[in-house]
């Protein structure tokens, strides 16, 4: 990037549990105190709905756009596996580590990435997050510790290690989380980098996004043993399975794991079970080749999104005027970002050849 | 100045640089308690302890990829395969992670480490031990590749190689770790991407790099004998390749062989003769010809390994060729 162009910068946290310590383990349901007061536990869940109606509208955008051209390449959306990065995030402190797949918008937006810079990087213009020059599946920041956005199914599962190593080399206390889908358990990366992390106790949540296909091949039809927490076991490590389409689900398992790292160094595999609602990528129908419409209409009846208002619905805390003011909101942000990207320019033709190599030696 | 073994100076400069900064570890297969399994990292294990000096499972793709992790994160790793063939099963994590990050993070992730081991054919070691692979190597954006010939250049170029903030192939040569030479004491660096005219002659041109940089330059010797003096440009870099320093040689001797211990195919020799032919066309008096080895996988047998590898013999005939002798 040239010193020219500045980037938006990164929202700060406003999440209240951001550092909360977590509780022991409880049922998830909305009388799950998290550790919190009461009036933080509906200002939480407030947090926890706007991350998810935000991805799921700049998302929706996203969609939009590619339809237009104005996005291109590859475009994984995360549309029905929100929870899953809502809650994860909601619990990480700034100087934790967030290392994912090439299904990344929604990771980046909750971790608190611009929406604009994610909108201007998927629209391949200067002021994206990478400067255009990574794409939907390489969204970078550096100053959240946000590490990318990775193309090769599983490759980032080492790298994710390699950051455990390092806050394990320099005595820190942060934590590195991991986040693929259910078909990377099958590719040795995984398995090399699970071995390390437990063998050596490195501080790292692997996070499985099981949304039952890789790509358009169902979990059945790749994976001998579908129960994939099992690969825990194979590297003595801890591992739970969880219905990630409840948020708070999500956070109890995810904050157990953030703490086991924290304090004991030892790695977690959690599997979230979840659903993606749209196609693999904008290439696929979201069902009719290789998964039915009455399949795809029954797991949207537990949008993790609905799961969460119904809920608060259920506890008062959700007057009818709250949610449209959260929805609408959110569609004012993913219009902003688009606006932004839209008008934002291209890369110069100079940046081609920059960030090939750094001329600088340490 | 000390002589030293080639396998004494890389240790030197391995171990020079892990006092430099604590933030350079090393990390392998048998590189701990075993000291090596060719002993470069003799003693380090007890000298910087076990953060710093790492034994991994045999899972080169699972370490290659920590490496790169540590380093997103202000780490300087070095990596070591115990040889480059093993290298193979890690190429994704060089090629997809180290080599594109800091591109496709718009310049937000530098890499800065180096990937290091042996390279090239050694004795009878057969078809899956015996291959060069600067090549494929070179022909990525966002890697260097260094290939040092002789004592003083491994520490050198080592030392210069963890320095850099770029993720570096350092590609040692299998048999040359028991190779001497003097080796200049404490610091001593040669910036990557600078050729050295180890040789000098009027006659013809030898460009070469690593062990075939030793090839060229025992060549240059029994031609010096026959009243033959060439120039032996060792590229001891390959990428970035120094491409001035070859046609500063071949604008004057009029004439080059490119010596090579890789395969011919899109080999380091066809990327030099591209050069040759499009910045010194008029100073030519004679086709470029390469020498490499022969276009088969390397035989275990005695006497067919020894045909399948580039050698004096066909060097010299090159030589002689392309100066009209023969």
């Amino acid at each position: 990037m040239t010193d020219a162009i500045k980037r938006e910068p990164a929202r700060p946290a406003k999440n209240p549990a951001a550092t909360a310590q977590v509780a022991p383990r409880e049922e998830a349901t909305p009388a799950s105190n998290n550790g919190l007061p009461p009036d933080d536990q509906v200002a939480l869940r407030k947090e926890l709905l706007k991350s998810m109606f935000l991805q799921r509208r700049f998302e929706e955008r996203c969609a939009e756009a590619y339809a237009l051209g104005k996005i291109g390449g590859f475009c994984h959306l995360y549309i029905g596996q929100e929870a899953i990065s809502a809650g994860t995030m909601s619990l990480l402190r700034p100087d934790d580590y967030v290392v994912t797949s090439y299904r990344d918008h929604g990771q980046a937006i909750a971790r608190g990435m611009s929406p604009r810079t994610v909108m201007a990087e998927l629209f391949g213009r200067q002021t994206g997050c990478s400067g255009g020059k990574g794409g939907s599946m390489h969204l970078f920041d550096k100053s959240l510790n946000f590490l990318g956005g990775h193309g090769i199914v599983g490759s980032h599962v080492p790298l994710a290690a390699g950051v455990g190593w390092a806050i394990k080399y320099r005595g820190g206390d942060q934590v590195c989380v991991c986040f693929f889908g259910e078909a990377a358990v099958n590719i040795g990366a995984f398995h090399e980098a699970l071995n390390m992390a437990s063998l050596w106790k490195l501080p790292v949540v692997f996070i499985i996004e099981n949304n039952r296909y890789g790509m358009g091949t169902a979990i059945s039809r790749a994976t001998a043993n579908e129960d994939v927490t099992t690969r825990a076991a194979a590297y003595k490590m801890h591992g739970e399975s969880i219905d990630a389409q409840d948020v708070f689900a999500v956070r109890d398992a995810v904050g157990r794991a953030i703490q086991l790292a924290r304090t004991e160094k030892t790695p977690t595999l959690l599997e979230m079970r979840t659903y993606r609602f749209m196609g693999h990528s904008m290439s696929d129908a979201a069902s009719g080749t290789y998964r039915t419409k009455e399949e795809l209409e029954e797991n949207m009846k537990r949008d993790p999104i609905l799961v969460l208002r119904e809920k608060m619905h259920a506890a008062g805390e959700l007057p009818e005027g709250d949610l449209a003011k959260i929805d609408e909101e959110a569609k004012v942000i993913a219009q902003d970002a688009w606006d932004y990207a839209d008008k934002s320019p291209e890369p110069p033709l100079s940046e081609l050849w920059e960030d090939v190599v750094v001329d600088t030696t340490s | 100045m000390a002589v030293l073994t080639y396998r004494d100076a890389l240790n030197q400069a391995l171990r020079e640089e892990l006092i430099r900064d604590d933030r350079v570890f090393l990390m392998g297969e048998e590189v701990a308690q075993y000291n090596g399994a060719y002993k470069v990292s003799k003693g380090l294990l007890d000298e910087f302890g076990p953060m710093r000096i790492v034994d991994t499972p045999i899972t080169e793709l699972g370490f290659a990829g920590v490496g790169i992790g540590s380093a997103m994160v202000g780490l300087r790793p070095i990596i070591e395969f115990m040889t480059w063939n093993f290298a193979l099963l890690a190429i994704d994590q060089v090629v997809n992670s180290a080599a594109k990050m800091l591109y496709m993070s718009g310049g937000q992730f530098p890499m800065p480490m180096v990937f290091r081991g042996p390279n090239g054919s050694a004795l009878q070691l057969s078809a899956q031990h015996s291959q060069a692979w600067e090549s494929w190597l070179a022909h990525i954006p966002g890697l260097k590749v260094v290939t040092p010939a002789t004592p003083a250049d491994a520490k050198g170029l080592l030392k210069s190689a963890i320095r850099d903030d770029n993720p570096v192939v350092f590609l040692e040569g299998e048999m040359l770790y028991n190779t001497r030479g003097e080796v200049p004491d404490g610091e001593y660096t040669i910036p990557l991407g600078k050729a050295d005219l180890k040789r000098e002659g009027d006659a013809c041109t030898i460009v070469a790099h690593g062990k075939m940089a030793l090839l060229a330059m025992q060549v240059a010797d029994t031609l010096a004998k026959e009243g033959i003096a060439v120039d032996v440009v060792d590229l001891r870099t390959v990428r970035p390749m120094d491409v001035e320093t070859i046609a500063i040689s071949v604008r004057k001797t009029n004439r080059a062989v490119v010596l090579e211990e890789g395969w011919e195919i899109c080999g380091v020799g066809a990327q030099v003769v591209d050069f040759i032919q499009r910045e010194c066309f008029d100073d030519l008096d004679s086709p470029v010809l390469r020498v490499h080895q022969e276009d088969v996988p390397m035989p275990y047998a005695k006497n067919l390994e020894k045909a399948a590898k580039p050698d004096a013999a066909k060097a010299i005939a090159a030589v002689k060729k392309v100066m009209y002798l023969a």
